[in-house]
């Protein structure tokens, strides 16, 4: 009777272990790779075309100017995942993620670098830029031309959730970003605004490439809020013919910044060459790679050269509006913050 | 009844070594990480502790999870008695075939289920087109006129655990596979079918059909002889299958974050809450609703093991 109960009971528990995959499979750390000439660049989603031109680049330039030969790997996936997997043990050379705030978790969390990491390199650490922008279906058939069309009853909008992807907080951002501008710096209209803005959207997917998915493929929705480099990567996917690019009045000037991980670079030997790295994306060559893919490039020269690719909209920063990443983070995503409250059912 | 003692004497040898091996083993794969979540739990207090997994949202989750389960598991455990009845008790050509399907959704990674059952029920996809023809038939429109006060009285304005009842009866006749609830059951019953065949399968291979015959010849009509003489010897088998599915479908997240949209409070599954709370580097508050996940399981399946061991020592007496 015992050893059928214990037995039925190992059985249980081989059911019960299931539920725990999805939480314990994040925190097993991934295998280290050890070679002295390889650089480990750990990114986010959207960046894979941008790497994968990139790295290419910088192995024939680092070798033309009389460095070893490099193996660059990258890896990607949702930006908090990926600063998961650094504190816990990827060993990253480089982290070139989606916000600050993963970074500083990075630095914080594992203290794999110092705390004032975002100082050390040009622009806020941020090489190139992005912005965020509306993609509808081709003809704009619900006639959507800004912000303040998404809370109309009756557009759908497909966007991520903030809690669970960084593009979505930039979205919910800069959506926030406008209502203040548009209403005298009211805090109570702008989240009206984006509580509006939320109440349209149906579908939450857990990251950016999943909700291309919803909204490309699925058909679901009538715009989608994306990263600009991930609009163009959608038509140039499904065809130019489906979609259309909205560029709202007013948007967030979102800044994916880069960093060495100073513990792992010491301990592997390869600070040298992930600081050559970091500083060839800065480099003339580098700033064109990242413009062809659709990144807008910090130098002027090559800024002027693509114009075509970016149009100008007035772009605000989170330092002004938000006052900084961490401030923004406590404030919205938090537990309890105001994307949750949004969320809230009505008080009974 | 005798009483258990630890050790009973056995002619097969080796019990000192098995079980040490079985403790280790368990010990090893189970129970280290499993207390590791505690551990890692017990960083919080208990006032924490308790705010984080009773929120509002966090207690929806469980509704939703927890109910979304069930019911998957129930259909399971009905429909998975006909599939393996039918692949033990007939021969047809192709029944290898459709006995390999089973293991189907056992060995597809789960996020290719997500997106494959997605793909399908979505408003564009083959199921879903003819969900959205209903939406807009006329149809639908004169039901709803009649069926609106039904649902207004059933749903009423319920709170706390009956607040079930809104989840389960819908507002309106718009039915919707993916992005809603009905997407987050239909996942589950997915992934949960195999566990319920294969417990089932050897428990109908192993009853005779001498019995059947014999219940029979005593003038047993058909449904006599299936509830007093085949579902006695095959109840045990279909409760561990049913509560194996359940504790699947509990865990459940690479094809249910897919499927279900994620919308707060109407269709978002704990083991996601869980992953927003790693995304937000609060690994404390992420284990201590596992730890809750972990305890209301285990609570519900040593639940079902006592039945089937009542049930079973019933039969005996």
């Amino acid at each position: 009777m015992l050893s059928r109960l214990t037995h039925t009971v190992a059985r249980t528990l081989l059911g019960v272990s299931t539920l725990f995959v999805a939480g314990v499979t994040t925190l097993a750390p991934a295998q280290p790779v050890h070679a002295d000439t390889e650089l480990l660049n750990v990114s986010y989603d959207p960046t894979r075309e941008l790497y994968q031109e990139f790295n290419k680049a910088f192995v024939a330039h680092w070798k033309a100017s009389g460095g070893e030969s490099v193996v660059v790997r990258q890896s990607h996936g949702g930006s908090g995942k990926q600063a998961r997997a650094v504190i816990d043990g990827l060993e990253a050379d480089v982290v070139t993620l989606a916000l600050a705030a993963d970074i500083d978790a990075i630095a914080k969390n594992a203290r794999l670098l110092p705390d004032d990491w975002q100082s050390r390199l040009p622009d806020n650490s941020s090489p190139y830029t992005s912005t965020i922008v509306f993609v509808v279906r081709k003809g704009n058939p619900k006639g959507v031309k800004d912000w303040n069309d998404l809370v109309k009853p009756g557009i759908s909008i497909i966007t991520p959730n903030p809690k669970t992807s960084g593009g979505a907080r930039w979205n919910y951002l800069a959506a926030w970003g406008y209502a203040l501008r548009n209403n005298g710096n009211d805090e109570g209209k702008a989240r009206e605004f984006v509580a509006a803005l939320f109440k349209n959207v149906p579908v939450l997917d857990s990251g950016a490439r999943g909700s291309t998915t919803t909204f490309a493929q699925r058909g679901l929705g009538d715009v989608l809020l994306s990263w600009e480099n991930e609009a163009h990567l959608i038509q140039k996917e499904f065809g130019a013919d489906k979609f259309d690019i909205v560029i709202p009045s007013v948007s967030i000037l979102a800044e994916p910044p880069v960093a060495i991980v100073d513990k792992v670079v010491d301990k592997r030997g390869t600070r040298k060459i992930a600081e050559g790295y970091l500083k060839f994306l800065y480099s003339e060559q580098g700033q064109e790679i990242a413009a062809r893919n659709f990144y807008r490039p910090r130098l002027a020269s090559v800024a002027t050269k693509y114009v075509g690719n970016f149009p100008s909209i007035p772009l605000f920063t989170i330092d002004e509006v938000f006052g900084g990443w961490k401030k923004a983070q406590a404030t919205h995503f938090a537990e309890k913050g105001v994307f949750d409250q949004i969320y809230q059912p009505k008080s009974k | 009844m005798k009483k258990i003692r630890f050790k009973q004497h056995s002619v097969m040898p080796g019990f000192g070594l098995t079980m040490g091996y079985t403790l280790f083993y368990l010990s090893l794969i189970v129970l280290i990480p499993l207390s590791a979540l505690v551990f890692k739990t017990a960083t919080l207090t208990w006032a924490r502790f308790w705010e984080v997994t009773t929120s509002e949202r966090v207690m929806a989750s469980y509704r939703l999870t927890f109910g979304t389960a069930l019911l998957g598991a129930v259909v399971n455990a009905f429909f998975g008695f006909i599939v393996a009845w039918c692949l033990v008790r007939y021969r047809f050509p192709g029944r290898r075939i459709m006995d390999a399907l089973v293991d189907l959704p056992f060995a597809l990674p789960t996020a290719v289920s997500g997106i494959a059952l997605t793909a399908i029920y979505a408003p564009n996809g083959w199921v879903g087109e003819h969900l959205e023809k209903w939406n807009a038939s006329g149809l639908r429109g004169s039901l709803e006129a009649w069926y609106a006060p039904v649902a207004g009285w059933v749903r009423g304005d319920n709170t706390g655990w009956s607040s079930y009842a809104t989840g389960l009866v819908p507002p309106d006749l718009e039915i919707k596979a993916a992005y809603s609830q009905l997407g987050i059951i239909i996942a589950m019953t997915f992934i949960g079918l195999p566990f319920v065949v294969r417990t089932l399968q050897p428990a109908i291979q192993e009853l005779e059909a001498e019995l059947e015959d014999a219940a029979a010849s005593l003038g047993a009509d058909r449904w006599q002889t299936f509830r007093r003489v085949i579902m006695p010897v095959l109840f045990p088998a279909l409760l561990t299958g049913f509560g194996l599915s359940f504790a699947r479908a509990v865990g459940e997240y690479g094809s249910i974050v897919f499927i279900s949209g994620n919308m707060p409070m109407k269709t978002e599954v704990t083991p996601l809450l869980i992953v927003a709370k790693l995304e937000e580097y609060d690994y404390a508050g992420a284990t201590a609703i596992a730890v809750v996940m972990l305890v209301a399981s285990f609570v519900i399946l040593f639940a079902i093991n006592l039945i089937q061991w009542w049930t079973g020592a019933h039969k005996r007496a």
